[in-house]
């Protein structure tokens, strides 16, 4: 990785006084993950080029990071020591402390001083050629990126994410210039796996204080940054997913606009490419509303809320919620005092995890805290916990089995654990003609196996139902529109 | 005359009573084992730190409970070493008792209040107590010594004052007459007869008997003799037959359990030859009633009983006829009536040995070692080897639910259903069309009385022996095929024509893979799989794998050489040789490992076979799976076309007549590797080939302006940013060798490597060549398809083979080969002390940069990366080959998926365990 920082102030060679190192000598610092090299191609009066070149340990990287950390092992041959990231950041602010906090002992009024600069970045990974743009343009900087070919023998796989960077400003303090760097090239990167640490990330805020607010791009500047104190995946389940030609899932983020488990799935990183307001309710394809403060309850919510309600109606005393994910159905089931007992179930541990965190498991009252349970489990295996419910809730579950595993859900559920009514929901493949950014036959999320039809809903619904001695209505959920119904259906069971 | 022994039941449950002082601690340690002493003292201290805290009391007793309620659960003989003067006291023990049937045994220790007291004297802790105490305690003894037997105790012994006491040297633990462990079989079971002495007779001629009348010298004799076929079956597998030497045979091996992977031959650890004796006869029962000649039945049966040629157990039917001859009054009705007309015109000798051969029958056995259990409607484990009034009604009338069917018939629970033990239950009582085996239970009652058939059982083949009915001798009730066609006739039944088994296990329980595991197999004393690695599995499985039915095995790990020490080089075969031949293998095969992805294929020959088989319905002809159990194919059509081929190909090979099979699995290689892993290779391996390739020419550019300015250090930087140039280009030709578009059928490759199994047959116990060449053989028949693994033998003695295999596999690597799998020979060596590692790979230099990164041979680089450890990573290996076997072998051997699953569960949680990927 190298940055290298050009100006024609005259005399050019100030900037090394700027940067505090001398432009006659190439130095070496040691840095988290490697070495950072400060040098200067030339130094005339006329023209000075400084030169940060990072070079990172790939070696050093992996043996680095303990084992059971959360580090995606399948990255050990990664593009870290190629590619401008939050190790750059790292870097500048050792070796350009001084300049970046605006200091200067031997010419005190240069940090003041607005410089023509060139920047060139060789090589930043960006989410789309137009993101560097994006980024610095607002900042005043004339951007160009040279784009490269993911393989050259292999014209098919297109382009690469990687690009030159360069940047121009006719005249901007240096001290600005780093700043800027500092912040945006870890964003532009969007990193995972290597991410930094809590005090690492007030820095980087601090360091966008000034200008971070103006920013059009704010929200994702900083929604990117939240990404890096994201709870780590669970150790275990990443290993296991490692060897098998799978995306992780996304770290959850706590957020405004944070996805729900249930809708997490496999979400990968393609899918957020399409926009970056794309992390909404339903997550990766950007389905929903497209601004992200915006008080209006989402459809997930709004699905919830109804399924509470219903099942206020009911006035249950246990309840079962069948692939819980973080928790948030089992939040407004804590509040209605007449059920005495919630069970929640669902397969990830991970999202377990996140439940009992978001719903302060820990700190509850002796007597609230009996009220609720979770536990891990299937439904794809007899489970003789989930017996003796008076009613169980599947939001948005069954569409993230295969199609032929349902047999195994209805047998558990239905023939096994019996619950006296049973709330399932799924999306409406008949409102998907209505999202825009939906080709026709694609599913509003990933990892759907099927979204179906309100006919094959109700299909397979009155089929469940006939077999297994249950009453079934079928009930729209959302606003219905004229020929496609809601955006969601649900079937409620009830047992005759 | 004071007894010296006591004779006891081998497993029950004994109270002592007795005052405090009464000498029960100490004669309780005389005499048994510490272990299975629990004492109420003891618990009081565990509970309270003092034995004598009376206040702890309800604490120490219901732990006290607790304790004997887990012995007995386990089957172990417990002594309650408590004063247990009062009823209410022993009212729980003897509830225990009930609830794990076993039986009640009182002792009580009578010894007069001054001998007491003297030795409560003799204590500290027990010096204060009063002389009150032992009189209330004495007091109430004498008022419970009558109702003892009332209270449920089985034996009752009353030791009257000391000297009785002491004179009790030692205690004879009398077997249950259930308990026949010892018998080894092989057996002929055989199912209800109900007086069809006909059919028993053909059925006893084709299981090889001989039946021959005898003369009748005396009142007692039958007048008739059965003699078992000589030596081993005709068609049975296993080794020469061992003279019988009646119930002295001890601790034999099964058959049954002498795995395929020794070829058939009796397995070590079985006393003495190992071999089967004579052929027995089992009788489930209900002997009598219905049919036309119940006195014949009787009278063969007790001949064969007497002889030894034969056990029986007892029906419900043989129940009723011997109350009616005890002089009960029963109703003679479900063809009691018939059975006694028949007995009319027997003589009194011949009903009064009939009385006592029924009165003698015990409700059900245990046979061979605990694999086998035979009850006339079968036992749920908890009750095998048990004895008590509960556990005999149930192995003569099971368990009904109270309910009753449209035929007036009750309706019986299905404690098959959830039968979970380690034995084999063979019964009979309720008729079925088809004896079908369902949770390791077979239900053999194939209604020969309403005109079905007469089904024999052999053991521990597991064969079906039947003969036709002569007529209906009655019309059933209910008719014999009901429940198939009322599921017919519903039309909507879940498992279609699938098997009782394959409809139960269409679902597993979740208990069978949660939590810690613990997982006998044949090859490894248990493997134990944690609780969080079931946990990442436990999702894993349900998100993203195949039907479990469709998951008979996953492949192991597989392990790298220990680090080779030559320059430039991290793996090299000679590591490989000498772990072999350190562990004393003589001769190790050597296969081209193929750069693609790890697949195992599970094909029939038609899609009726894999229903049969792995009870799945429409999900074609077969699978192809990766290392997690998810499906290779995301295509559905390349996936049919492929799976059709493959088994046009088998078809074409003569495979399915070869094997005599209609279905494969095979372990495999599917190339190329950017079939499954495209997205990887583009988004890991390209992409890093891409930045550097976009950077490092910049740095470069950089880095001689600043050498020609002169700067300290340019030039050594220059130097490394050019080699890490180059090597960025090698590693991006490395990763390309691998790819190649797969745009139709053509582009995919298969190169099988193991043929797993077959129907009712796994291949570990052939040598690695033999898999080799049978594998050439098929992938002869569509070479367009199939791959053959080019491989060589290498004896380990020989220096220049050794050589000769080095030198390919440096001819293979240079080509940029991946590199060379190295196994022994035998699949399984038999001999070594451990288990040694199935295989190892030893990857080739060019190769190893897609692994550990394109700068990993630079200087500074493989000096660390040397320093890599093979230890857990060949520990792993192990115990997922352990797995992978033990979970074909069960699927093989007809096992419930459950058993199956517990393996392939076992290996992809041990997959989650941490090891460097890199390995």
């Amino acid at each position: 990785m190298l940055l290298t920082i050009t100006t024609t102030y005259q005399p050019a060679t100030d900037l090394g006084y700027l940067l505090h190192k001398n432009p006659a000598r190439l130095q070496s610092l040691e840095i988290t993950g490697g070495q950072a090299h400060v040098f200067y191609p030339e130094a005339t009066a006329e023209r000075c080029t400084a030169a940060l070149l990072l070079d990172l340990d790939p070696v050093g990287l992996v043996r680095g990071r303990g084992q059971g950390d959360g580090f995606a092992l399948e990255q050990y041959v990664n593009d870290r020591p190629y590619v401008a990231s939050s190790f750059l950041s790292v870097a500048l602010s050792k070796a350009f402390g001084t300049a970046m906090n605006g200091t200067c002992k031997d010419r005190p009024a240069l940090p003041a001083q607005a410089l023509p600069l060139a920047i060139t970045v060789a090589v930043v990974s960006a989410p789309g050629p137009d993101w560097p743009r994006r980024l610095f343009e607002p900042l005043g900087y004339a951007v160009e990126t040279e784009a490269y070919p993911l393989d050259p023998t292999q014209p098919a796989w297109g382009a690469s994410p990687y690009y030159t960077l360069r940047l121009r400003h006719e005249g901007l303090r240096l001290q600005d210039v780093l700043t800027h760097l500092y912040v945006l090239l870890p964003v532009l990167d969007n990193d995972k796996h290597y991410y930094v640490d809590q005090t690492e990330a007030e820095k980087l805020l601090h360091r966008g204080g000034d200008w971070l607010p103006q920013h059009p791009e704010r929200g994702f500047i900083t929604r990117r940054y939240l990404r890096y104190l994201a709870a780590m995946v669970n150790p275990t389940l990443a290993r296991l997913l490692e060897g098998t030609e799978e995306e992780l899932p996304e770290p959850e983020v706590s957020t405004v606009d944070s996805a729900s488990p249930r809708e997490q799935g496999q979400a990968n990183s393609a899918a957020e490419t399409a926009s970056p307001q794309a992390e909404t309710d339903e997550t990766t394809r950007g389905l929903a509303e497209s601004t992200v403060q915006q008080p209006k309850l989402s459809l997930h919510d709004q699905r919830l809320q109804q399924v509470a309600h219903e099942i206020y109606q009911l006035a249950p005393k246990r309840v079962l919620d069948l692939g819980c994910g973080e928790g948030k159905l089992l939040r407004l089931l804590l509040r209605q005092p007449k059920i005495e007992f919630i069970r929640g179930m669902d397969v990830s541990h991970q999202a377990l995890s996140r439940a009992a965190q978001r719903l302060h498991l820990d700190e509850l009252s002796p007597r609230q805290r009996a009220r609720i349970e979770l536990i891990q489990g299937s439904l794809l295996y007899r489970d003789e916990r989930l017996a003796g419910f008076d009613a169980a809730a599947l939001v948005e579950v069954i569409e993230h089995l295969d199609e032929n595993r349902l047999a195994a859900l209805e047998a558990v559920v239905f023939a096994q654990a019996r619950p006296a009514h049973v709330f399932v929901t799924t999306p409406n493949a008949d409102y998907n003609q209505l999202f825009e950014k939906l080709n026709a036959g694609d599913f509003r999320h990933d990892d759907h196996r099927f979204e179906w039809t309100r006919a094959e809903f109700a299909s397979w619904a009155t089929g469940v139902a006939e077999r297994h001695g249950y009453q079934v209505r079928l009930v729209a959920m959302g606003d219905e529109v004229e020929g496609v119904g809601a955006p969601s259906q649900m079937a409620v069971f009830e047992s005759i | 005359m004071p007894q010296d022994t006591l004779k006891l039941p081998e497993l029950s449950l004994i109270v002592l009573i007795g005052s405090s002082g009464a000498g029960k601690s100490t004669f309780a340690r005389r005499l048994f084992k510490p272990t299975e002493i629990v004492s109420s003292d003891v618990c009081r201290g565990l509970v309270a730190d003092d034995e004598n805290d009376q206040s702890a009391s309800g604490d120490a007793f219901e732990l006290l409970h607790y304790l004997v309620a887990k012995r007995l659960k386990r089957g172990l003989l417990t002594v309650v070493d408590a004063t247990n003067v009062q009823a209410e006291s022993r009212k729980p023990l003897v509830a225990l008792a009930r609830q794990y049937h076993v039986l009640p045994v009182a002792i009580v220790l009578d010894v007069p209040d001054a001998v007491a007291h003297a030795r409560n004297a003799h204590r500290p802790d027990r010096r204060h107590l009063g002389p009150h105490v032992i009189a209330r305690h004495r007091q109430d003894l004498r008022r419970s010594l009558r109702n003892l037997r009332e209270e449920g105790f089985r034996h009752i012994f009353h030791l009257r004052g000391v000297e009785e006491v002491d004179a009790v040297q030692g205690i004879v633990r009398d077997r249950l007459y259930n308990n026949r462990q010892e018998e080894t079989g092989p057996f002929d079971i055989i199912g209800d007869v109900h007086g069809c002495y006909d059919e028993l007779l053909a059925l006893l001629g084709t299981l090889g008997y001989v039946v021959e009348d005898e003369p009748v010298v005396d009142a007692r004799d039958l007048g008739i003799r059965v003699t078992p076929p000589p030596g081993p079956l005709p068609s049975g597998r296993g080794g020469a037959g061992r003279k019988q030497i009646g119930d002295s045979i001890k601790g034999g091996v099964s058959g049954n359990e002498a795995s395929h992977l020794t070829s058939g031959s009796p397995s070590p650890g079985g006393e003495g030859a190992g071999g089967w004796g004579t052929r027995k006869v089992i009788f489930l029962g209900d002997l009598v009633d219905r049919g036309p000649a119940s006195p014949q039945v009787l009278r063969l049966v007790m001949s064969m009983v007497r002889s030894g040629a034969a056990l029986c157990v007892p029906g419900n039917h043989d129940s009723k006829l011997l109350r009616h001859l005890n002089g009960k009054k029963v109703t003679a009705n479900h063809g009691l009536a018939e059975t006694l007309a028949q007995l009319e015109s027997e003589s009194d000798s011949f009903k009064g040995q009939v009385r006592q051969f029924l009165d003698g029958l015990v409700s059900h056995y245990v046979l061979d070692g605990g694999k086998l259990v035979v009850a006339h409607a079968g036992l749920p484990a908890e009750m095998q080897g048990r004895g008590s009034g509960a556990v005999r009604a149930f192995a003569m009338y099971g368990e009904t639910t109270g309910e009753i069917d449209e035929f007036g018939l009750p309706i019986r629970y299905e404690w098959a259903r959830e039968y979970r033990g380690r034995a084999m239950v063979v019964f009979g009582h309720t008729p079925v069309p088809d004896a079908e085996w369902l949770n390791n239970t077979i239900d053999i009652d194939t209604g020969c009385v309403f005109g079905g058939r007469l089904t024999a059982l052999r053991y521990p083949e597991r064969e079906l022996v039947s003969v036709p009915a002569a007529r209906v001798y009655c019309e059933p009730a209910r008719p014999l095929n009901y429940r198939a066609a009322q599921l017919a006739a519903a039309g909507t039944a879940p498992g279609g024509d699938l098997s009782a088994q394959h409809q139960q296990d269409d679902v597993l329980d979740i208990r069978d893979v949660t939590g810690k595991q613990f997982i006998e197999t044949r090859l490894l004393r248990g493997v134990t799989v944690r609780e969080e690695n079931a946990v990442a599995a436990l999702e894993v499985m349900s998100r993203f794998a195949l039907h479990p039915k469709w998951l008979l095995y996953l492949p192991p790990t597989m392990s790298p050489t220990e680090t080779s020490e030559l320059p430039d080089l991290l793996e090299h075969p000679a590591e490989a040789f000498a772990y072999y031949h350190k562990l004393g293998v003589e001769r190790v095969v050597c296969e081209e490992k193929h750069m693609g992805s790890r697949v195992v294929v599970v094909l029939g020959q038609d899609e009726a076979a894999i229903q049969r088989h792995l009870g799945l319905t429409g999900e074609g002809i077969g699978k192809c799976y990766t290392r997690t159990g998810r499906n290779f194919f995301t295509d559905k059509d390349l996936e049919t076309a492929f799976l059709a081929r493959l088994r046009d190909a088998l078809t074409t090979a003569g495979f399915w007549e070869k094997f005599s099979t209609d279905w494969v699995c095979l372990d495999a290689e599917l190339l190329p590797w950017s079939a499954k892993a495209q997205e990887l290779v583009k988004n890991q391996y390209a992409a890093v080939a891409a930045a550097a390739t976009a950077a490092l020419p910049q740095v470069e550019a950089v880095l001689a302006e600043a050498a020609a300015r002169d700067l300290d250090g340019a030039d050594a930087l220059l130097a490394r940013t050019t080699a890490r140039r180059q090597a960025a280009a090698d590693y991006a030709d490395t990763y390309r060798r691998y790819c190649w578009p797969v745009h139709a059928l053509d582009d995919l490759k298969l190169a099988p490597f193991h043929l797993l199994a077959t129907e009712g047959k796994t291949y570990f116990d052939r040598d690695h060549a033999w898999h080799m060449e049978t594998l050439r053989s098929l992938a002869l028949a569509d070479p367009g398809l199939l791959r053959a693994t080019p491989y060589r033998v290498v004896p380990l003695g020989d220096p220049a083979e050794v050589e000769s295999a080095t030198q390919w596999w440096t001819d293979l690597t240079a080509a940029g080969g991946e590199g060379m799998v190295v196994k022994p020979y035998d699949f399984i060596p038999q001999g070594q002390k451990t288990l040694v590692q199935p295989a190892l790979k030893c990857r080739g230099r060019e190769y190893l940069r897609i692994i550990y990164g394109p700068d990993y041979l630079l200087p500074g680089n493989l000096e660390r990366l040397r320093q890599r450890n093979v230890k857990a990573k060949r520990n792993l290996a192990l115990r997922e080959f352990a797995l992978g076997v033990e979970g074909l072998e069960r699927f093989v051997a007809g096992q419930p998926l459950r058993r199956v699953h517990q393996c392939v569960f076992g290996v992809l949680a041990l997959e989650s365990e941490a090891v460097d990927p890199r390995l």
